[in-house]
């Protein structure tokens, strides 16, 4: 027997429908449209696309010309791949550190767990900004690393360490290990000891029968950890503009610089369109391993 | 077997140290009596006083609460609507789109969803005149699309993995689907709707992006005030703001550790 929800169940449905449609998905048209029209002078800064002509005939003018520039200039494309490059070197980093983490927290004695989980999570929850300061505080030419240094008598001045891709790697592995964290520790917690006790039965070394057993069972958890951290990184904007050099202009970043300090609307929408189509595949990919892990 | 276990108390050592190694900086040098962020020069509380007395700070606080509050509460409404779809409706006509859109938002690059949901607020008040001029309103907005996601998914996974026969046996006994709904179903979500609210108004608190994009002049959020501060340098100030925050948030999620034990143990967990 099965709930149902007659008349409910279409009201249910049609709040988070409307609302996710209006506020989620009819803006993505409304940037793509942006992104095709010319930049003016005026508030908002960007032209119409339809327009009437002296003669009173509706004409639309479409401007490629941003997309050209996007797809032309070595600026963009080398910001694209910059970007594409420290999301997956930061996930990467996240999973060589989350994994065991995760592992460690899943064989923890049962009551321990919750607490164990808390304390990753517990960071997450203070402010994402301020957490980005304290890496300030740490790695600049007179933080706390560098006094340490020089007060060792290891180095006899500063070491450049804030504003480089250490910085930077640091920020976004520091900020987003908790993602990682989680999904692997819900998958790896719901893993049957049983079959680790058979592999051991069969002969099976542990380190063979993590790779063979335990490894592969816990991939769900790494791929959906992996994209939880390299989507959002792709166009991460706080870190690289705080940590990263002034050689860190990641695609966040110049999609900022274009809105904000050039006001050029239609150039940062294109930036935004081209950004969406890189990530739809493995947004696709996410929400497949996501809808496959909720069932 | 033991050496093992002491490897992997190893690994987490060293996360453990790497998560909290900066926090604990934060906190040790909101005590500094220096301007001079680094060197320290005795004990005080003075940054807590300078704190308490920056208007645009503590003004910034409380229109971030205001927002966070109403954002949280729109999202948890909305995002229990999504969940429940999502974990209960079965197949659905457009179940694709629409799980895509409550998932989506979740790893979302966040100057894609400021951009276009400015760009929408732009359009809407060129062809409708709603919303007149963008500040708190939008701001609260955009807040509840996003945060929506993250309450949809812990709403969902909760109602996965939940005994139905309760409900069953309540529905075979004669109640009607929303007196089901609201004596057996709502109860037992109810600590996911705690957290998924709580999730919620975090995600709303700390955002700086998106508010960036959708607030107007006079509005500028927690988040916006301490990035412009930032720019200009780092100052003992925001260390004792890190310090008070860390401080409610260890206890609040205390508190809530204690009450979702006892929740968990009265319904036999």
């Amino acid at each position: 027997m099965r709930l149902r929800l007659p008349s409910g169940r279409t009201l249910v449905l049609a709040l988070p429908f409307l609302w996710l449609g209006l506020f989620f998905l009819a803006p993505f048209l409304i940037v793509a449209k942006i992104a095709l029209s010319e930049g003016a002078l005026g508030i908002p800064p960007y032209a119409p696309l339809l327009r009437w002509t002296d003669e009173g005939v509706l004409t639309i003018v479409l401007n490629l010309g941003n997309l050209a520039t996007l797809v032309s200039d070595s600026f963009y494309i080398e910001a694209y791949l910059r970007s594409l490059r420290v999301a997956a070197i930061s996930g990467v980093l996240c999973l060589l550190i989350g994994y065991p983490m995760a592992y460690a927290i899943a064989r923890a004695p049962e009551h321990r767990r919750n607490l164990l989980l808390m304390l990753v999570v517990l960071p997450f929850w203070t402010s994402f900004l301020l957490r980005v300061m304290a890496w300030i505080g740490l790695l600049a030419d007179n933080g706390v690393v560098n006094n340490l240094l020089l007060g060792l008598g290891l180095v006899s001045q500063p070491v450049a360490l804030l504003y480089t891709d250490f910085a930077l790697y640091a920020g976004i592995v520091y900020c987003y290990l908790p993602f990682m964290v989680l999904p692997l520790y819900a998958t790896l917690s719901k893993l049957d000891p049983v079959l680790l006790e058979a592999a051991a039965d069969l002969g099976a070394r542990p380190w063979r029968a993590f790779l063979t057993v335990t490894l592969p069972l816990s991939l769900p958890g790494i791929i959906a950890g992996f994209m939880l951290v390299f989507i959002p990184a792709v166009g991460e904007f706080v870190i690289p503009e705080l940590l990263g050099g002034p050689g860190a202009q990641l695609i966040g970043r110049v999609l900022w610089t274009e809105f904000f300090q050039n006001r050029d609307w239609p150039m940062a929408s294109a930036l935004a369109v081209v950004l969406l189509l890189l990530l739809v595949l493995p947004i696709a990919w996410f929400q497949h391993v996501q809808g496959k892990g909720a069932r | 077997m033991s050496r093992r276990l002491g490897r992997l108390g190893l690994f987490l050592g060293v996360g453990y140290a790497f998560l909290y190694i900066p926090i604990a900086l934060l906190v040790v040098l909101s005590f500094n009596d220096s301007r001079l962020i680094t060197v320290w020069s005795g004990f005080s509380f003075r940054w807590y006083v300078a704190l308490w007395n920056n208007e645009r700070l503590i003004d910034a606080a409380l229109l971030s609460l205001r927002i966070a509050a109403v954002a949280a509460t729109g999202a948890t409404v909305i995002g229990m609507a999504a969940g429940f779809a999502l974990a209960r409706f079965g197949a659905f006509r457009g179940r694709g789109l629409f799980g895509a859109m409550v998932a989506a938002p979740l790893v979302m690059p966040e100057v894609i969803t400021g951009l276009s949901l400015l760009l929408l607020f732009v359009a809407l008040a060129e062809s409708v005149g709603w919303p007149a001029e963008r500040g708190v309103t939008t701001v609260t907005i955009a807040h509840i699309t996003f945060a929506t996601a993250y309450v949809a998914v812990v709403v969902q996974s909760r109602l996965a993995d939940f005994d139905r026969s309760l409900e069953e046996a309540a529905l075979d006994l004669g109640a009607r689907p929303w007196k089901v709904f609201l004596l057996i179903t709502l109860p037992l979500i109810a600590p996911a709707l705690a957290s998924g609210w709580l999730l919620a108004f975090t995600l709303s608190l700390d955002d700086l992006v998106i508010a960036s994009f959708t607030s107007g002049p006079g509005a500028s959020t927690l988040p916006m005030v301490i990035f412009s501060a930032l720019r200009l340098g780092l100052t003992p100030e925001l260390f004792a703001l890190a310090t008070v925050i860390i401080v409610v948030v260890s206890l609040g999620l205390l508190v809530a550790l204690k009450l979702g034990r006892v929740a968990s143990a009265r319904v036999g967990g």
